[in-house]
């Protein structure tokens, strides 16, 4: 019996009127965990009830603790019939379970009805009191802390990073037993909530043994994904990274762990040398001009540190880190984006308890992306990410990572590797350098030496899933960059279905790749950075969204033009067609390169003037392609070669010049970017702001061809960013940082909601919801930041309120403005892994909620937009209890994961399903603990004035 | 042929139709007629019609489903303000096109569409909370930062002056609401608008009708409102409960900031909570018992020695003082007993009803007549209240007070409109919170005075 939970329900408030004829409510609530349930009073006769109950004892085992969620239900009291349920409160007791997160749960919880929507509010009291356990065979792992966040916490410091975790749950989905049949919509969608709930606890209890196996004390990274397979069941999957973490002192060391607050130490080129000559690589920067020396020192030399390094490496058979920024000195090179996908049939999932076949799915997979990683000469993965996409009974299983060598030492026990005495990081182009050897390319590039130190080699350009590492230096500001493609199928089933997929599923990567490139040179940049793509099935068209930060990296050289040729040169208007476009995408990177102030600091004129030596160059380049064929299938740089030549042979390239010149410019003030820090502006504020936004689209023609899709398919994520920059112009100057796009095809069926025979009269349906999570920073440029912000933010305020009394009379009032109880804390949801200008100093524990919301009055809801925008405020109001219960003022790394939405306008039914994460911490103002100038204090009142308003 | 820029509706573009526009070659005119929420196509430049249907074909597209929802809830006070005067989404578009909205951001009208029905959608949502502000603060739901949250409080519950004088004294019934549509018609405020406020004067008169205490405190405590809006709320409930007459032709004149000043004087002067202190009371009653004490009055004008002497008084403190002199010691007997025989009167509701009918009848009209000013009536009024304490057997100084004080003070406003008659009273008041009635009322005379001239 090593755990006891405590609850007590204080009160009630806002609740709903039940009973129609007094106007009031007989509220009671039902306390339940696992199989005990206890129930309070009938409180009569109003809206807002006080309980104040007893405490309320549950005799658990930590095991419960762990898989279970705290489900309280108010109900209204009736005497004659059924007792009316109100509503629902799920709370995860997880965060209590870790000694140093949260140790009281105590606050306002919405009350939650699956049909509903939010009813009214309960103040919940929950305690934990645990006794130590120390069975070596026990099935629980209370005390591993989980985090979201893709890198160390900001208060921890890693002593050991251990490796990859991995773990899945599968189960019958409620959705789909026969009982639905019979059961309440309500009944079916709790039925799932709790299942969920459950199996995500389950996930995160296994995955907590794992670690705890390996030696470690927390996971990061962690990612939970559900696969929601219909017929044949419900997956729950979750990576991370294990790693033992040691709380820092706040003090002296904070600093460091900021990667603003300070530039990497300074190093002597020479020392480094020595340095690296003892660990990996260093052959090739021995020995760069005895280049015909046959290549086996650097691959082997890997190999050896393999073998030799700490068996950590070892113990997991993957080498894999979820994580996507790093401690400094932690990457020692990166080799490139590794990625693999498979097409699968889903059957029915028949034993639940041994989730063999997707367990071997997924090794399949990891074991390609372990190869493909072999074959950058890199021994780990970084950046690493798995995902699924399902259209009836076909599974796309896919995953990603970033090739890299990393430091050994972060494995080696007792060695205490992230603090200052040590000889410090790599130089900010160590990372650049390329990992495999020269003469042996897995790939063809284009090699030269480091523009940084010109001493190693370094590709012409790099592609990789991780965040731009603090110490890279970079050359002008970063961008948002997306390759968009569409492509049709046939409708098929089954088997057919999945060769068709299969089939198409190269050349939409090859295509992808291609026009990425094409942009990055468009912006004269010469690197990406967080690539993400992804690949969604339609019944009748496959749908390729990648997005990536562009960057200019100092140490790679300068991108090439592009050049456009045609093929039939004797029409004389269409040469004069092709030279205008050239003058074009001239004029484009030319203007770019202002834009996002790339100068680089030599070969400006190597760069625009000369297209011919370039295409030269790429001939060359191509003839070494064609001479090493060693090319891994899924290799991602088949295209570099027309990345510098467009040939106009068809239309289509007509066409996809096109799009590539259609790429609106963002207007002033905006700069967008997909990972967590924006390359090259550094002066944030710390005014933020986190937008979910969603889109569906009907297509109702069936005879599309794949360009006209291509072009809808851009000019709707155009349009959606352009609705951004128009809703956000007020925040100008500002960054949207982590745009995460997320596009879904859902099937015809899906878009019936269920339960009712599908009756399909509208012919295609091409529903595309994009998912956005946008994290606003108000920043501004020149060296008195404060007091722009302070001028900044006034400004905006009288704008907002034109007559003057008003103002007046606000701020006279402000006081008595909210004189029913306490006012709400604020709570700051950001995908990111830091709050700008803040310190965060508590993690309280992870966030892993799922919800669904189901409506039978469509129309009364205000359609289908007024349904999801009321379900979405909802999940963000609950997030936010949540989090204020636990005693947190934000949430960190926040993520939408899945967002299905199905409706049937005719029955006037939707059903919505979200499920979100994140991490729940306490920060406080940098400014708070040290002393400031006073120039700055002013300055500083007014920001914590307006962090009401972020 | 080049097509630049194309707009077309979701029904323009059924194949049928724009095959045979294509056939003749009447592109253009299809094109031109853009509709708001159409969608936009850049067209380029194309040898071969075909490929070009087919790329317009494409674009059968409709959007579903559009949400833009934030941690904090973002508003645009400007879309605010055309949602609470109740326009349509299309209409508020326009309105902010022509505004200049699409110059910003390089934004073209889907965008703005777009934008438009999200901030309709939120403030929608939110209005349900707007009905009991105090909830807005302690709710979950939205985070809203709280200095937002009382301009959207503040804002939602600011009416049209016009349309409050058009609604002042009626009962705010299911009847009256059914009216609606004509007062909309006649002042042209859109019907959702008219709704809306009508809908804020009967929910903060349900709310305050049975509360203890001070009117414009209980307002503001229960719908956090500004001082001034709250007075404003305070004079409409005030009038709605005791239903004043304020439709009659000859009270036209006066618009609702008069009437907002005369209840604040009614209150102040007339209710329980004037005399007494200021917990256990009502506001909203005028006081039965002083009512009645008022026909302890008539003897200034039934006791004709003490008339007489009233009126000795008063000529004595007036002579050459104003230029009416003359015509005032002429009319001093019947000015004093209209005044005096108003008061006695106010026993029966009917009366009190047809308070300010009376008023402009019997006493306003008649000094109109005989070209007085402003001024010369309130020093009038000055020295024909000072008058009455000299008075040495008249013993309801307490009474007279309360009475004059309103009349005095309610005389000044009314009047003051005589010479601005020819003002169209339809024309809406700049701002609604220009005056606020102060304590004192010398004071408040004067700078009410100021601040009208």
């Amino acid at each position: 019996m090593p755990g006891k939970l405590k609850a007590k329900i204080v009160a009630g408030r806002h609740l709903p009127v039940m009973d129609r004829a007094s106007d009031l409510t007989d509220a009671f609530v039902e306390v339940k965990f696992g199989n005990t349930t206890f129930k309070t009073d009938v409180y009569p006769k109003s809206l807002n009830p006080q309980w104040n109950s007893e405490w309320f004892k549950f005799e658990v085992d930590d095991e419960d603790l762990q898989d279970e969620p705290l489900q309280i239900t108010v109900l209204d009291h009736d005497t004659y019939s059924a007792n009316d349920a109100i509503g629902k409160v799920y709370i995860d007791i997880d965060p209590l379970l870790s000694s140093e997160a949260a140790t009281v749960i105590s606050g306002w919880f919405p009350i939650y009805d699956t049909i509903h929507g939010i009813r009214g509010e309960i103040n919940v009291l929950v305690k934990v009191d645990l006794f130590n356990d120390l069975n070596r065979f026990r099935q629980s792992s209370c005390g591993v802390k989980f985090f979201c966040t893709t890198s160390i916490p900001r208060c921890y410091r890693a002593a050991l990073v251990h490796g990859f975790v991995e773990e899945l749950v599968v189960n019958e989905d409620p959705e789909y037993q026969w009982i639905d049949r019979i059961r309440t919509p309500r009944a079916s969608n709790e039925a799932r909530q709790r299942l969920i709930s459950l199996m995500s606890g389950e996930l995160q209890r296994k995955i907590g043994l794992k670690v705890l196996e390996m030696g470690g004390n927390a996971v990061v990274g962690y990612l939970q994904c559900f696969d929601l397979e219909g017929e044949s069941g419900l997956v729950v999957r979750a990576i991370g990274t294990a790693c033992t973490l040691d709380k820092l002192i706040p003090g002296s060391e904070i600093k460091e762990t900021l990667p603003s607050s300070s530039s990497p130490p300074p190093f002597s080129p020479s020392k480094l040398c020595s340095r690296q000559s003892s660990s990996s690589d260093t052959d090739l920067s021995l020995t760069p001009k005895m280049g015909k020396t046959p290549p086996p020192s650097s691959p082997f030399l890997t190999l050896c540190l393999l073998l030799s390094s700490p068996p950590t490496l070892d113990l997991t058979e993957f080498p894999f880190f979820t994580l996507t920024c790093f401690p400094p000195g932690f990457l020692v090179h990166i080799g490139g984006v590794v990625s693999a996908r498979s097409v699968k049939l889903l059957d029915r999932i028949h034993n639940p308890d041994e989730p063999e076949t997707r367990d071997a799915w997924w090794e399949e997979i990891r074991q390609e992306i372990k190869s493909h990683a072999k074959a950058l000469g890199c021994h780990a993965v970084v950046g690493y990410s798995e995902s699924t996409t399902i259209c009836e009974e076909v599974c796309i299983l896919s995953a990603s990572g970033t090739a890299a060598m990393l430091n050994p030492r972060f494995m080696r026990e007792g060695l205490c590797v992230y603090s200052r005495f040590d000889d410090a990081s790599p130089p900010s182009c160590g990372f650049c350098h390329i990992p495999y050897d020269e003469f042996n390319m897995p790939f063809p590039a284009q090699l030269t030496y480091c523009y940084h130190c010109r001493r190693q080699k370094v590709p012409d350009v790099l592609f990789t899933t991780i965040d731009l590492p603090a110490e890279a230096a970079v050359t002008g500001k970063g961008c948002l960059i997306q390759a968009r493609l569409c492509r049709t199928k046939k409708k098929a089933q089954g088997e057919v279905n999945a060769t068709a997929i299969s089939n198409l599923l190269p050349f939409m990567e090859y295509e992808l790749h291609t026009q990425l490139m094409n942009k990055l040179k468009l912006r004269c940049m010469n690197a990406l950075f967080g690539l993400r793509i992804q690949i969604s099935v339609g019944e009748n068209m496959l749908l390729g969204l990648a997005s990536a930060t562009g960057v200019y990296l100092s140490a790679l050289p300068a991108p090439g033009g592009i050049q456009i040729a045609g093929k039939t040169p004797s029409d004389l208007s269409y040469d004069q067609h092709i030279s205008t476009m050239q003058k074009r995408i001239n004029d484009t990177i030319a203007m770019n390169k202002e834009l996002y102030n790339i100068h680089p600091p030599e070969c400006i004129e190597e760069v625009v003037g000369s297209p011919i030596p370039d295409r030269q160059r790429s001939r060359l380049f191509r003839s070494t392609s064609e001479s090493s064929d060693e090319l891994s299938e899924l290799d991602l740089s088949h295209g570099k070669k027309d990345a510098f030549v467009l040939e106009i042979d068809d239309t289509d390239a007509v066409e996809d010049i096109q799009s590539l010149l259609t790429d609106a410019p963002m207007p002033a003030g905006f700069y967008s970017c997909n990972t967590e820090v924006m390359p090259g502006i550094y002066n944030w504020t710390s005014g933020l702001q986190m937008f979910t936004s969603v889109r569906v689209y009907r297509l109702n023609n069936a005879n599309l061809t794949n360009q006209g899709l291509n072009k809808i398919f851009t000019d709707l994520c155009e349009n959606l960013l352009k609705s951004l920059y128009f809703k956000l112009r007020s925040m100008i100057p500002c960054c949207l940082c982590h745009l995460n796009f997320t596009v879904a095809v859902p099937e015809e069926e899906l878009i019936q909601v269920r339960r009712h025979t599908p009756k399909n009269t509208s012919p295609i349906l091409f529903i595309f919801p994009i998912n956005i999570l946008v994290s606003i920073r108000e920043l501004e440029f020149g060296e008195n930041e404060e007091q722009l912000q302070f001028s900044m933010e006034l400004s905006s305020s009288s704008e907002r309120c034109s007559p003057l009394p008003e103002v007046r009379s606000r701020s006279l009032r402000s006081t008595r403005s909210l004189p029913c109880g306490a006012p709400v804390t604020v709570v700051k949801m950001t995908p990111l892994s830091f709050l700008p200008r803040t310190r965060i100093v508590k993690y309280l524990g992870i966030i892993n909620m799922f919800f669904i919301r189901e409506t039978t009055s469509l129309r009364e809801e205000g359609g289908v937009s007024g349904f999801l925008h009321s379900f979405i405020a909802e999940v963000f109001a609950m997030v936010r209890a949540h989090v204020a219960a636990l005693g947190g003022n934000a949430v960190v790394s926040y993520s939408m994961k899945e967002c299905v939405f199905m409706e049937n306008p005719n029955k006037n039914q939707a059903q919505c399903l979200i499920n979100v994460s994140g991490d729940a911490v306490i920060f406080v103002r940098e400014s708070d603990q040290e002393a400031i100038p006073p120039l700055i204090t002013c300055g500083q009142t007014s920001t914590t004035g307006a962090d009401g308003t972020t | 042929m080049q097509i630049r820029y194309a707009v077309f509706t979701p029904i323009l573009c059924r194949t049928q139709r724009f095959n045979c526009a294509i056939n003749n070659t009447r592109l253009q005119m299809l094109f031109t007629q853009t509709v708001p929420g159409a969608i936009y196509l850049l067209a380029t430049v194309s040898p071969r019609l075909d490929r070009y249907i087919t790329l317009v074909k494409a674009y059968k597209m409709s959007m579903e489903l559009d949400v833009f929802v934030g941690n904090t809830t973002i508003m645009d006070m400007e879309v605010y303000q055309l949602w609470l005067d109740g326009l349509t989404v299309s209409d508020a578009v326009k309105v902010r096109m022509d505004e200049g909205a699409l110059l910003e951001c390089e934004a073209n009208p889907e965008v703005l569409t777009s934008d438009t029905m999200d901030q309709f959608r939120t403030f929608q949502m939110c209005e349900r909370l707007l009905h009991s502000p105090t909830k807005l603060g302690s709710q979950l739901l939205y985070q809203i930062p709280a200095q937002n949250q009382i301009i959207l409080i503040e804002r939602y519950y600011e009416f049209d002056s016009v349309f409050a004088r058009e609604v002042l004294g009626k009962k705010l019934s299911k009847g009256t609401k059914k009216d609606l549509d004509d007062i909309s018609c006649k002042t042209g405020i859109t019907l959702k608008s008219c709704r809306r406020q009508f809908d804020n004067f009967k929910r903060v008169f349900k709310v305050v009708e049975e509360l203890k205490g001070p009117l414009v405190e209980n307002i503001q405590r229960h719908f956090l409102l500004s001082d001034t809006l709250a007075r404003d709320y305070a004079a409409i409930v005030f009038f709605a409960n005791s239903r004043f007459e304020t439709g009659k032709r000859k009270l036209q004149y006066l618009s609702f900031q008069d009437f907002a000043f005369c209840a604040g004087q009614l209150i102040s002067y007339w209710t329980i909570g004037a005399m007494d202190s200021m917990m256990e009371d009502m506001d909203v009653d005028l006081e039965k018992e002083f009512l009645n004490e008022l026909k302890d009055l008539k003897v200034l004008v039934n006791d004709k020695d003490m008339m007489d002497q009233h009126k000795i008084l008063v000529c004595a403190a007036l002579r050459g003082k104003i230029k009416v002199y003359k015509l005032m010691e002429v009319n001093f007997k019947n000015l004093s007993r209209a005044l005096v025989n108003l008061a006695s009167k106010l026993t029966h509701t009917k009366d009190v009803r047809d308070l300010f009918i009376d008023l402009v009848e019997k006493f306003i009209e008649p000094c109109r007549y005989d070209r007085w000013t402003v001024a010369e009536i309130t020093l009038f009024l000055t020295h024909y209240t000072n008058a009455a304490h000299c008075l040495g057997t008249f013993r309801h100084q307490m009474i007279w007070d309360r009475y004059m004080g309103v009349i005095k003070s309610s005389q000044c406003s009314p009047l003051l409109h005589l010479s601005l008659i020819k003002v169209n009273y339809l024309s809406p008041t700049p701002s609604i919170s220009s005056v606020s009635p102060p304590v004192n009322i010398l004071n408040e005379l004067n700078t009410f005075l100021i601040c009208k001239l």
